[in-house]
């Protein structure tokens, strides 16, 4: 496996998120704790909304269109709505932000 | 052959102790000494002979009769001046040598007299006996008699309190910060101050005296340490009392403050007791009436060669002022292993205080509502374990029905006549006769009997009441919690957020007892509202508990995009202001550009990266955000007013501007927009605003609660007033007690409907009260009356970049 820094956690405002230009699409990073990110997809598979821009809760994040709420472990949509968002693996190592190069449609490095 | 017993004082200790004694049946030949020229009376009590509610006759305890008949030798108004204990015998001050065989010292105590410059002057007195009580009393029926009382513990206010009562102007000097400090908390102390100067009296706390100063040997005034002089006729010194202790000391008796005792109230010489407020006992002095009592009924037994121990104990203080409904017991200080249950009702001036400490009751304040003062002190008293009704406690024993775990079986225990809905005075037995009358849901009840139809807090009783009444027909409808991650509801919050000063969402999480780690997308931006609205100074708006809108400072659109839209003060612009909007527009490919119904226009359509630029060319025009996005201060909507209008009756874009100006910025429950029509022809629709204010030629009608969304309303009038200035005012008040009251997300026509019209017009009737909601507006706005777009420019442009791109080295 090979790991991209894509910035600082500080970068990431604590119970709020990032987003990240992907190969994959737009991916947000998301900080529930001093020390604890998430990466997910950003997009809602309801009707689209950035989810980098909802409000972050727990290890949830909440749609800012219609207020759906995301695992952001699992991905899986809560309550009675029925969906699902991508997840991604990230690791956070002395502060650095590392998104896997792979999952997130980079070639491993050659 | 009956013993001598000799009784020096005779106070409400010696008498109790008397009466005990003579219960008892044994022979005892006493002699009573008492410096006063009278017997036993109720001290307490001299507080109401002084206000006029009763007379001194009426507080005797110990007429001559009674002295009679137990066979007492009363001598009265004659001061003993040596005890003998080698011989055993007191000498009177006439010279008489009478033996005993048991003495009892109650001398009582002296009240403290401080040393201030001009204090041996004539008018100077302190309030401890009937003489004090007397002069006052003839003070009152001097024409325009002015007193000043140093002093504002108990004895003090009842004191003043009893001045003012027989018409004296009464000025309270407090050396301390609030009021009655050694019994009650800050809070307490200010809601009876509030009381008092209510009133008439006036009281000046945190204030040293510096000189009595006097004109021919007489009081005239008081000089305080700040060089105001207060003029007087009377000067009441009632800053505490100090135990008796000369005669004891002259005998060689050990005194410390006070006479020392021991357990059985046996003085270092066995055949001499003491007992009562010239008393040391444990290290501990005695001033109010109840260990005072337990004493003489030991003593007593002592005498009488029984065993007995005195335990001294928790007392409780009433203050006797009619009107002033204040209870005090235990130990109310703060502490890291105490907890607080607070309850405040401030339309009814009640607070109520409980300190617990292991699941016990060990201390409680009341105020305004002090009726169940007796069962928290006998909780108290007992060290009962309060913890299984811990929830109702503060709501005293009528909610503490059988099994503490049903809310519905306290309510199923409550009478008939228990108030349920403070606001509207309505009982119980009027929401269940309304029930049974066919009022089956919560909207009937309300709409037939007022309850609940105010404030809201007690709604959840209400249902409760009719949950007991209709029994298996009602269904209650979902909780009342703000969400999943408290049972709280708004109200509660709101409430609990002031009354246990909290000032960060993680206090509110943990001392409310937050389900969930951090709260969710329902509850964060309520309390974050909730918090910077009550500790403006003390809190920081926390942007990661607000939607997206606020905390971009921007609306955003379906399709991801955002709008921007620049204040127009009261819809005016100009053509700098048009050509930098075109050129903004132009500049960051604006699809769309519109005018809105709030008279301004928006730019629809701009990417979110591009926000702090086009902001910074916008404030570069000079223009700030028009905050359309946002929980607060929308638009003000004008005409055009006496400028141009044939009509106008007044400069309505003016006032328009002026309130824009001094409300925006301003975070609100929900939005608030408000309008500003010239004329009664209303061209800016005022009429459908939170705020509408109609100009006529009289000066401006002001008119609130209006709505044009969801449901259409038209405002009611709130009040008309003849200038500018004071519509701004009323109009400031009133979105400062909007703010302060209502719950998040109500917009004005509901919370009005809510509490009432009529209770909001109460409420900014008093030109106090408009002023203070104007002085904590304005404290708000020294912190949002900001241009977040400029700060977001400057500070944050940043974060609404991408973090990383890493689509642009996509792999070869």
């Amino acid at each position: 496996m090979s790991w991209i820094d894509i910035g600082h956690i500080d970068d990431v405002p604590l119970r709020g998120a990032r987003l990240v230009k992907t190969p994959v699409g737009c991916i947000a990073v998301f900080r529930t704790a001093e020390a604890e990110v998430f990466a997910a997809a950003n997009s809602c598979p309801h009707k689209g909304g950035p989810l980098s821009e909802g409000i972050v809760h727990g290890r949830h994040v909440t749609c800012p269109l219609h207020n759906w709420v995301f695992s952001l472990e699992t991905g899986a949509a809560q309550g009675a709505d029925e969906g699902q968002i991508a997840t991604y693996p990230i690791r956070l190592e002395e502060g650095r932000l590392l998104l896997d190069a792979v999952a997130v449609g980079k070639r491993s490095a050659a | 052959m009956a013993q001598k017993l000799i009784v020096i004082g005779a106070g409400m200790a010696s008498g109790r102790m008397l009466e005990h004694l003579f219960e008892r049946h044994t022979d005892w030949d006493v002699t009573l000494f008492n410096a006063e020229p009278r017997g036993n009376y109720n001290r307490l009590m001299l507080s109401p002979v002084l206000s006029g509610e009763k007379t001194y006759e009426e507080i005797v305890t110990h007429d001559a009769a009674w002295y009679e008949g137990h066979g007492v030798t009363c001598r009265f108004g004659e001061k003993v001046a040596g005890i003998d204990r080698a011989a055993k015998t007191v000498t009177s001050e006439t010279g008489e040598v009478l033996a005993y065989d048991k003495l009892v010292i109650a001398t009582g105590s002296n009240p403290f007299i401080i040393p201030l410059p001009g204090h041996d002057l004539e008018g100077v007195i302190a309030y401890r006996d009937l003489e004090d009580t007397n002069r006052m009393i003839a003070l009152g029926e001097q024409k325009g008699a002015r007193a000043v009382v140093i002093g504002g513990g108990l004895l003090g206010l009842e004191a003043a309190a009893g001045l003012h009562a027989r018409g004296v102007d009464v000025t309270v000097v407090h050396l301390m910060g609030h009021l009655m400090e050694r019994q009650l908390d800050e809070a307490a102390g200010y809601l009876l101050r509030k009381e008092l100067v209510g009133r008439g009296i006036k009281v000046l706390c945190a204030t040293n005296s510096k000189e009595i100063l006097g004109e021919n040997g007489h009081v005239t005034g008081l000089a305080l340490d700040n060089g105001t002089v207060l003029p007087c006729d009377l000067l009441v010194m009632a800053v505490g009392i100090r135990p008796n202790v000369a005669l004891a000391q002259q005998a060689g008796l050990a005194v410390g403050r006070g006479v020392h005792v021991d357990d059985q109230m046996i003085t270092s010489d066995a055949d001499i007791l003491a007992l009562g407020e010239c008393v040391e006992h444990g290290g501990a002095l005695f001033g109010l009436v109840a260990p005072l009592y337990d004493q003489a009924k030991v003593a007593a037994a002592t005498l009488s060669g029984e065993e007995a121990a005195f335990v001294p104990r928790n007392v409780s203080t009433k203050l006797k002022v009619t009107g002033c409904d204040l209870f005090s017991a235990g130990d109310f200080a703060e502490g890291e292993d105490r907890e607080d249950i607070v309850f405040r009702d401030p339309a009814r001036g009640v607070y109520k205080r409980l300190v617990l400490q292991d699941n016990r009751l060990i201390g409680a304040v009341m105020y305004g509502d002090t009726a169940d003062g007796n069962w928290f002190f006998g909780l108290m008293k007992e060290g009962e374990c309060i913890e299984e009704m811990r929830d109702t406690l503060i709501f005293g024993p009528a909610f503490q029905g059988g099994a503490a775990a049903d809310p519905l079986a306290a309510v199923a225990a409550l009478a008939d006549d228990a108030e349920i809905c403070g606001c509207n005075g309505i009982c119980k037995g009027t929401i269940v006769k309304a029930v049974q009358d066919g009022a089956h849901t919560l909207g009937d009840v309300k709409a037939i009997t007022k309850a609940s139809n105010s404030c809201g807090t007690c709604t959840g009783l209400v249902e409760q009441v009719m949950a007991v009444t209709l029994g298996d027909d009602f269904v209650l409808p979902g909780a009342q919690g703000i969400c999943g991650c408290t049972d709280l509801s708004h109200e509660d919050v709101r409430r609990l957020i002031k009354s246990q000063e909290l000032k960060s969402q993680p206090a509110v999480w943990q001392e409310l007892g937050w389900s969930t780690p951090n709260g969710c997308h329902v509850c964060r931006p309520a309390v974050n509202y909730y918090l910077l609205a009550d500790w403006p100074l003390d809190y920081h708006d926390d942007l990661q508990s607000r939607f997206v809108n606020e905390r971009n400072h921007a609306n955003i659109q379906k399709d991801g995009t955002y709008s921007v839209m620049p204040r127009m003060w009261g819809g005016i612009t100009t053509p700098d202001e048009l050509r930098a909007i075109a050129d903004a527009a132009d500049k960051y490919k604006v699809p769309t550009v519109k005018v809105t119904g709030g008279q301004r226009i928006d730019l629809l359509g701009v990417r979110k990266e591009d926000l702090p630029a086009i902001w910074y060319d916008l404030n570069q025009a000079g223009m700030v955000s028009g905050h359309a996005y946002s929980k607060g201060l929308r638009t003000v909507k004008t005409c055009v007013g006496t400028d141009h209008c044939r009509f106008g009756t007044q400069d309505s874009t003016g006032l328009g501007i002026k309130l824009e100006k001094k409300l925006w910025g301003s975070w609100t429950p929900h939005k608030v927009k408000l309008g500003v029509s010239g004329c009664p022809r209303n061209c800016a629709e005022a009429t459908c605003k939170d705020v509408g204010i109609i100009c006529v030629d009289s000066g401006y009608q002001v008119s609130v609660a209006g709505a044009a969304g969801m449901e259409v309303k038209e405002t009611e009038r709130l009040v008309d007033v003849p200038t500018e200035a004071e519509a701004i005012e009323w109009t400031t008040a009133f979105v400062q007690l909007y703010r302060e009251q209502a719950r998040y997300l109500d917009r004005p026509y509901k919370w009005v409907a809510k509490v009432g019209l009529d209770w909001v017009k109460e409420v900014l009737a008093e030109p106090a009260e408009r002023a203070a909601l104007n002085e904590r507006f304005e404290i708000s706005q020294s912190v949002y009356r900001k241009d977040p777009w400029a700060d977001h420019a400057e500070h944050r442009a940043d974060l609404y970049q991408p973090l990383a791109d890493i689509t642009l080295e996509a792999a070869e």
